[in-house]
């Protein structure tokens, strides 16, 4: 069934759409990722104007954000206070995001800039998750000592400390903050989340308990997503509601799919999995920069 | 249905006439790509596009032969579902006088409103292949489709080709801006090529068929990829390489129902739009774990 999209201005199969949701919910409700990461190159190859697959994606994001925020704020694993720390600084670099992103459309960047982004981050995020799912697996056949909790590290000398009672921290707020602008460029340029950056820069940087770690994220997330949408929205007239409608209904079966479907398999074989899979991701993208392209030349059409 | 149609554009030549706004004149050729040639003094006048054509010619010395022609629909309308559109385009030529000797040919043109664009070029820099060099083009249509009675290159003479902007090189206009690259013809040659490949431009040599050298029909295909717009389908009669008419009616591509609204929410009320997407996305997140936790514990 074809469907034309009225902001893209596309024709695409509806299915093809749904499927592609599906797939990425899956993926969500398996790993526990928000998948943003993977919809957006998708989009990308099915032939969605990058400007648009960006915006749309981030909107799809906040879908699937809301329903495991929810599922988290139930079982009390959200630090508020840290979230409105990492959002604050998220929402500011959002709107910086939404800029760049707007002066590279002019200057014919866009596309390379966000796959640069996709292959440095994928290529690092997929290495580090393979070393250490691989590590897992081997420490489960030869259990060693406990790691600490956190180690103190310069993170803990710089100056404006607050309590985030809810993770058991006392901190300076600047690290929170820039790891939330960073995330919120992230956001806005490559129309992700972002979970996949903050996620091990809270463990690692910040020092927060495993537990908490996840649903704060995906607490921010929603907002920093939510507003990143908007400002596409209103400044650029990128989203395209009914592209994210089928993306999301895909993708919120999908998720529960994988939800189910994790529940029975091994966790140290599906990150090995999902390291695999973002690493493939990764190198087509790659490939399509190193490669000499079949058409040298592209358009791009200039207002409407 | 086709066939009644015909024979209706046959009979009623008036009827058909009325569904189209008149016979063309270019206007000035503005400064393009193709150099103004000199303009020979025998060269026929149409009466202004603008101004219904009478039946009868104004002129002292009428056309011996006026092209009459409708089209199947003079509007195309973009809805959820659509899958592109096939638009038959028929006609007949009015004579006054026996049938002239000569080989007569007939050019059909759809041509969508035009957009600026910018053409780039991939060059290797470190490796990786980057948008390096552009070509600004003031205006381009974002759809032209030429059906042909025979090669275009036999049937219209180039002059002509400059005068009315048939052929598919003609029809991009102006650059715009001054050109950064040395030699812009691989760039304007790029983007027929890729439109051509996705269907936007089209060229369908003897798609035109024409019965005993009067009646003509050919069927259009408009990809599901369309841009809206007020398009304009253009009719030319030829003899031995030269148009002695021409005419032209608008099909106005419109998106409809949903996708209108979609469409004018996002770029009138921008704001509501962005909040209403964020509620679809919002509602979805919250009713899907909700109503899979209800299915969980039943």
């Amino acid at each position: 069934m074809q469907i034309y999209l009225p902001i893209a201005e596309v024709s695409v199969n509806a299915f093809t759409l749904m499927g592609l949701g599906g797939l990425v919910g899956v993926m969500s409700g398996l790993f526990g990722v928000g998948g943003g990461f993977l919809i957006t190159p998708l989009l990308f190859f099915i032939g969605i104007p990058p400007a648009i697959a960006v915006a749309t994606g981030a909107n799809q994001v906040v879908a699937s954000s809301v329903s495991g925020v929810l599922a988290h704020m139930k079982r009390r694993t959200v630090d508020f206070r840290m979230g409105g720390v990492l959002l604050a600084g998220g929402l500011a670099g959002s709107g910086l995001g939404v800029l760049v992103f707007n002066l590279l459309q002019r200057i014919g960047k866009v596309e390379l800039v966000v796959q640069l982004c996709y292959v440095v981050f994928l290529g690092l995020i997929g290495a580090m998750m393979l070393q250490e799912s691989l590590r897992a697996l081997r420490r489960a056949r030869l259990p060693s000592a406990r790691r600490r909790l956190h180690q103190h590290n310069w993170v803990h000398r710089l100056p404006l400390k607050v309590k985030f009672r809810a993770s058991g921290l006392y901190i300076s707020v600047i690290p929170p903050l820039l790891v939330g602008v960073a995330v919120g460029v992230l956001a806005a340029i490559m129309g992700v989340g972002g979970g996949f950056i903050m996620v091990p820069a809270m463990i690692y940087l910040l020092g927060m308990p495993t537990k908490v770690v996840v649903g704060t994220s995906l607490f921010q997330i929603t907002f920093v997503t939510a507003f990143t949408t908007l400002m596409h929205a209103v400044s650029y007239n990128t989203v395209d509601v009914m592209l994210a409608l089928l993306l999301i209904l895909g993708g919120v079966v999908g998720a529960q799919i994988g939800t189910t479907l994790g529940a029975r398999l091994r966790a140290e074989q599906l990150r090995i999995l999902l390291a695999l899979l973002v690493l493939a991701v990764c190198g087509k993208l790659a490939l399509d920069l190193f490669l000499t392209p079949d058409e040298l030349y592209s358009i791009t059409t200039r207002s409407r | 249905m086709r066939t009644l149609a015909l024979i209706l554009a046959l009979a009623l030549p008036d009827l058909a006439l009325a569904q189209g706004t008149g016979s063309t004149m270019p206007a000035q050729p503005d400064a393009g790509l193709i150099p103004p040639v000199d303009r020979p003094e025998n060269w026929p006048l149409f009466p202004d596009p603008g101004q219904p054509r009478s039946v009868v010619s104004p002129t002292a010395d009428p056309q011996a032969e006026q092209v009459v022609a409708g089209l199947s629909d003079s509007s195309v309308a973009i809805t959820t579902s659509f899958d592109g559109s096939d638009i038959l385009i028929y006609g007949a030529v009015r004579r006054e006088a026996p049938v002239p000797e000569g080989e007569l040919d007939v050019i059909v043109t759809i041509e969508a409103p035009s957009q600026p664009l910018t053409i780039w070029k991939k060059t290797r820099r470190a490796g990786i292949w980057v948008n390096t060099d552009r070509v600004e083009v003031g205006a381009a249509p974002s759809y032209y489709a030429v059906a042909t009675t025979g090669p275009l290159d036999q049937i219209l003479l180039p002059d002509w080709d400059n005068r009315y902007r048939i052929s598919l090189p003609r029809v991009l206009r102006a650059f715009e801006g001054a050109i950064e690259v040395e030699n812009s013809v691989p760039f304007t040659e790029a983007l027929l090529r890729i439109r051509q490949q996705n269907g936007h431009y089209l060229l369908e040599e003897g798609a035109v068929t024409l019965v005993d050298d009067t009646l003509f029909r050919t069927d259009i295909r408009l990809p599901a990829n369309l841009l809206e717009g007020d398009y304009r389908a253009r009719i030319f009669l030829l003899r031995e390489g030269q148009v002695i008419d021409a005419y032209s009616a608008a099909i106005e591509v419109r998106k409809v129902g949903l996708e209108r609204w979609l469409y004018n929410l996002a770029f009138d009320q921008p704001l509501l739009y962005g909040l209403m997407s964020l509620a679809v996305a919002v509602f979805a997140g919250w009713g899907a774990s909700a109503a899979f936790r209800k299915l969980r514990r039943a």
